[in-house]
């Protein structure tokens, strides 16, 4: 089914904050099979300038995903059993560290077809509680065969 | 921030020697968990073939992760990279075996930019296909 256009622009209201933590930096690191110790060792990451253990590059996947609550709205007619990743970026300004707490907004910036397929990003301004910017991701997923 | 890469001893065209990262059933678990992403084409091949995929597929931001591994062990600190993108190309199969999947990825820097940074363009291809394409990482260098 065709994506519902209205969506274009719209934007989610700021997720509830995300505090990130040591224990799942230490995680995610273990799962994607990276054994930096800037990871998992506070001292190792001091030494190399940061305040605590930072997060690997595409950590920001697990919590900026709150343009997920907009992908979930109904009216969208998003089949989620049909869905890839199309294409994802992070703009950092600086390294995610542990005890960040923080607070994405996301917008719809486009939706488009490609073929039979029906493609949408979100873009999300992740930023600190306090309002520090912290990073852009743009987040474009793929339903297969959406656009019939 | 103090990546060990130097930016004045870094030529555009400069390869970085490639890397193999497997990918077995058991790790798209461990990502499924750690990313929040349970989507069942990562983990239940009877529910990937019934939306018509040939099996099991990686996420993509596994994929992508690998490539960001291969970027920031390059660079020496993670906290260097600060512009990552991917397309997600073709899908990474990964079979029900000890095998597995490999996913190899390779670089070379495209592009000296100012402030002493860099773009490292990245290939990633697992069954001789090409997994990742418009892979492009921003490296602040030393």
């Amino acid at each position: 089914m065709a994506l519902n256009r209205d969506f274009i622009g719209r934007a989610s209201a700021p997720s509830s904050p995300y505090e990130v933590s040591r224990v799942k930096i230490k995680e995610f690191a273990a799962a994607i099979g990276d054994d930096n110790p800037i990871y998992r060792d506070r001292e190792a990451a001091q030494a190399a300038g940061h305040p605590d253990v930072i997060a690997p590059p595409t950590f920001p996947i697990v919590f900026s995903l709150a343009g997920g609550t907009i992908l979930a709205d109904p009216e969208l007619g998003l089949n989620f059993a049909m869905v890839v990743h199309g294409e994802q970026r992070f703009e950092y300004r600086r390294p995610i560290h542990a005890g960040d707490e923080l607070v994405s907004v996301s917008t719809v910036t486009d939706i488009r077809n490609v073929g039979r397929n029906e493609l949408i990003t979100v873009k999300s301004e992740v930023s600190t509680v306090d309002g520090e910017p912290v990073c852009t991701t743009y987040n474009t997923i793929v339903e297969r065969g959406g656009a019939g | 921030m103090a990546a060990t890469v130097k930016y004045d001893e870094v030529e555009t065209g400069l390869q970085i020697p490639p890397a193999d990262y497997p990918v077995r059933r058991a790790n798209l678990v461990m990502y499924a968990g750690a990313s929040g992403d349970f989507n069942p084409i990562h983990w239940n091949e009877r529910f990937a073939k019934t939306v018509g995929l040939p099996d099991v597929i990686a996420h993509g931001m596994f994929t992508m992760a690998q490539g960001g591994r291969f970027v920031t062990d390059w660079a020496g600190d993670p906290g260097a990279v600060v512009d990552y993108g991917v397309r997600f190309s073709s899908m990474v199969v990964v079979p029900d075996d000890e095998q597995g999947a490999v996913i190899t990825v390779s670089g070379i820097i495209e592009e000296k930019l100012e402030d002493k940074r860099v773009v490292v363009a990245l290939t990633a291809r697992s069954n001789d296909s090409r997994v990742l394409s418009k892979a492009r990482a921003v490296v602040q260098l030393s």
